[in-house]
């Protein structure tokens, strides 16, 4: 009689518990190397520092892949390291940019930011008074006016490239690419020479919305073109299939399956336009007090409030800005999460 | 049978009218939906003719000058009027601290972005993966001005001090001599913010790049014995390296047309400066914010000159960026 044995499986491509140790001291011996290297030659500086460690423990890790494996592996293990460092650089900026912010967005928070404006206040007054209600609101109108106008446009152009492939698709998908490249300030600039010079004549909140829907509309149709991709074609033919029209089909069927998507699509375009500053400070005139008439008068916005509080150069102008900053951030992250949420749950259903 | 069909007296019914002309609310949607499809195309027709149409003066007095002058100077008489014959616009000086700031900023950016996107495609775990994705892609919609400001109160000490060491030891290369110390608010810094700024865009481009190596080939690659490394140096880099291109000229585009950040670390200069070094430069974009604040009719004109330079710049990189990525995409080499 056979006794059947369940095989424990095996990785052999998985790093064993002793290479986990090799890798593991060597970058010990390699940062005690580097500091005793720093402190005993005049190399000085966090770039020294990182420097020498990056090239020590790449002469230790290539020796003793060397010694056990052979060259090839020894080039393996070094092209590793240096992939490894290569994304290091790459996420380090990131990690700075959220520690500052936090850092020094703190110390400019206070709950009257919320609920105060700056009619009364200069930039360069204590910390503890005026705030930030006016950039808030303007910035929610102004996005609002901007989605308004660009959501129908996005969508549309998103939906000519995927429901009615038209002989233009792939002119109009080329241009929608080439659209997004658009440079904020001249998308500003065109507005100015388009608008304001021959007709309003003066800044709005609505002119500044225009500005932002230009910038806006290829994230919303580049978004919503992959959502509509993701709908499968068994749902089109279905909704045909049972009588319904082109245009029975895509309002009943196509878009009600790709919502979640579009919603996506809508937050990641807030998301891109919400800090957006070259335009707003061309055509908006930047308020002081709170103005809910995107029609007419100059109106504030968050990346206006941090701009000019940037640019007066005080020390409380400046806490005053990352605190705009760290409010516009807040903002920022929140967007993208959600939105990431959304199209995680998508994809998982 | 036909008894039973002769039987039946109740009348048929009509028949149902087969037809291929789509319904009325079909042409109607399809009317829409064409309309907004062409929305882009008006957009950027509108963009390119109403900034033609407000520089197109100045274009026209200042002609080629405009492109390959570096003065900008307006001429005023005693009485404030302004002399057309000695007002000069030249944008070659900014013209050159674009294209520098820009290429700074890729040549920083485009080993950094390559190495993160074969780490994310070939060595990292899953999970790892997914969250270096979303950290990338985040970063990609950060505000321009959080970068400006945070270039500007961090960054900037740093490539100060990397300036220094350049200009130390590499001072005999023409780019990096200069002969007043000045290190601050330099082209360099700039590039650096740029290129912080477009390590996302080019890391992401380049991520989708490779993940499309055929699958195939790796294995071929594998089973003929190869490690990692001479895997992507046989297989991924050879398939995806004209994407990383227009990946690269992508970010190109991008670093190009940045107004805010380049204004807040850049001190702008209107001289031609090939001295990357030194703090004194500008990029288009910049300069138009700057010189907006406080220009006269005619200026704003040459401005407006100056973003349609712009705007035709950056289209023309971003759809060659395009065309080379879509190419990539579609070959299987």
């Amino acid at each position: 009689m056979t006794i059947i044995s369940t095989i424990k499986p095996q990785k052999p491509w998985l790093a064993t518990p002793k290479q986990r140790l090799a890798t593991g001291s060597t970058i010990l011996v390699a940062t005690l190397a580097t500091y005793v290297l720093v402190a005993i030659t005049p190399l000085k500086g966090k770039l020294a520092y990182f420097g020498c460690f990056l090239i020590i423990f790449i002469v230790m890790d290539f020796t003793i892949h060397f010694a056990s494996r052979g060259l090839s592996a020894a080039k393996d293990a070094t092209a590793r390291a240096i992939v490894t460092f290569g994304v290091g650089l790459a996420v380090l900026p990131m990690v700075s940019i959220l520690v500052t912010v936090f850092n020094r967005g703190r110390r400019g928070l206070h709950w009257g930011l919320f609920t105060h404006d700056m009619k009364m206040n200069s930039v360069s007054d204590p910390i503890n008074q005026g705030g930030l209600l006016h950039a808030l609101t303007g910035t929610v109108i102004l996005v609002v006016i901007a989605l308004v106008i660009s959501l129908p446009i996005g969508v549309l152009t998103a939906l000519y490239l995927t429901e009615i492939k038209g002989r233009f698709a792939n002119p109009i998908r080329f241009l929608v690419q080439a659209m997004s490249g658009v440079p904020s300030i001249v998308a500003g600039l065109f507005i100015l020479s388009a608008i304001v010079y021959p007709l309003t004549k003066s800044y709005s909140g609505l002119v500044g919305s225009l500005a932002l829907s230009i910038l806006m509309i290829p994230t919303i149709a580049r978004t919503s073109e992959e959502v509509l991709l993701l709908i499968p074609n068994d749902l089109r033919e279905a909704g045909v299939a049972l009588g319904g029209t082109q245009w029975r089909t895509v309002a009943m069927v196509v878009v009600p399956a790709a919502k979640t998507g579009l919603v996506t699509a809508v937050i990641l375009g807030i998301a891109r336009i919400a800090g957006e500053t070259a335009p707003i400070v061309l055509l908006t005139g930047g308020g002081e007090s709170v103005n809910g008439n995107p029609f007419s008068g100059p109106m504030g916005s968050l990346p206006f409030y941090i701009w000019k509080a940037f640019s007066v150069g005080s020390e409380e102008s400046i806490t005053r800005a990352w605190a705009g900053i760290f409010v516009l951030l807040g903002i920022v992250l929140v967007l993208f999460v959600s939105a990431r949420f959304l199209s995680e749950r998508k994809t998982s259903r | 049978m036909s008894q039973i069909l002769e039987q039946s007296t109740a009348p048929l019914p009509e028949k149902r009218q087969l037809t291929t002309v789509p319904r009325f609310s079909d042409r109607v949607f399809r009317g829409v939906v064409t309309g907004g499809g062409l929305s882009s195309l008006v957009i950027l027709g509108l963009i390119f003719s109403f900034l033609a149409y407000q520089g197109f003066s100045v274009l026209r007095s200042q002609g080629l000058h405009f492109i390959t002058g570096s003065t900008w100077a307006i001429a005023q008489d005693d009485a404030g009027n302004i002399i057309a014959s000695q007002t000069k616009f030249g944008i070659a000086a900014m013209l050159i601290g674009t294209i520098l700031c820009s290429i700074i900023a890729v040549v920083i950016a485009v080993p950094i972005s390559v190495l993160s996107a074969l780490f994310l495609n070939f060595y990292a775990p899953p999970t790892l993966k997914k969250i270096m994705v979303a950290v990338i892609d985040l970063m990609a919609a950060f505000p321009s001005i959080l970068f400006g400001l945070w270039g500007f109160f961090v960054l900037m000490p740093s490539v100060e001090y990397w300036a220094k060491l350049l200009h130390k030891y590499f001072g005999f290369i023409p780019f990096f001599k200069m002969e007043v110390p000045v290190f601050t608010r330099s082209p360099f810094v700039a590039g650096v913010v740029l290129a912080v700024m477009i390590i996302p865009i080019i890391t992401s481009v380049s991520r989708e790049i490779f993940s499309q190596t055929p699958l195939d080939r790796i294995q071929a690659a594998y089973a003929l014995g190869a490690n990692r490394w001479g895997m992507i140096k046989a297989v991924a880099l050879p398939y995806g390296r004209s994407g990383v291109v227009g990946g690269a000229m992508l970010g190109l585009g991008r670093a190009m047309g940045e107004t805010v950040a380049v204004y807040t670390v850049l001190n702008i200069v209107y001289q031609v400066n090939w001295h990357v070094l030194l703090g004194a430069g500008g990029n288009v974009a910049s300069m138009i914010l700057l010189k907006f604040g406080d220009a006269g009719p005619d200026e704003i004109k040459a401005l407006m000159a100056a973003g349609l330079v712009l705007f035709l710049l950056t289209l023309i990189v971003n759809s060659m960026a395009n065309f080379i990525v879509k190419r990539t995409g579609k070959s299987g080499r």
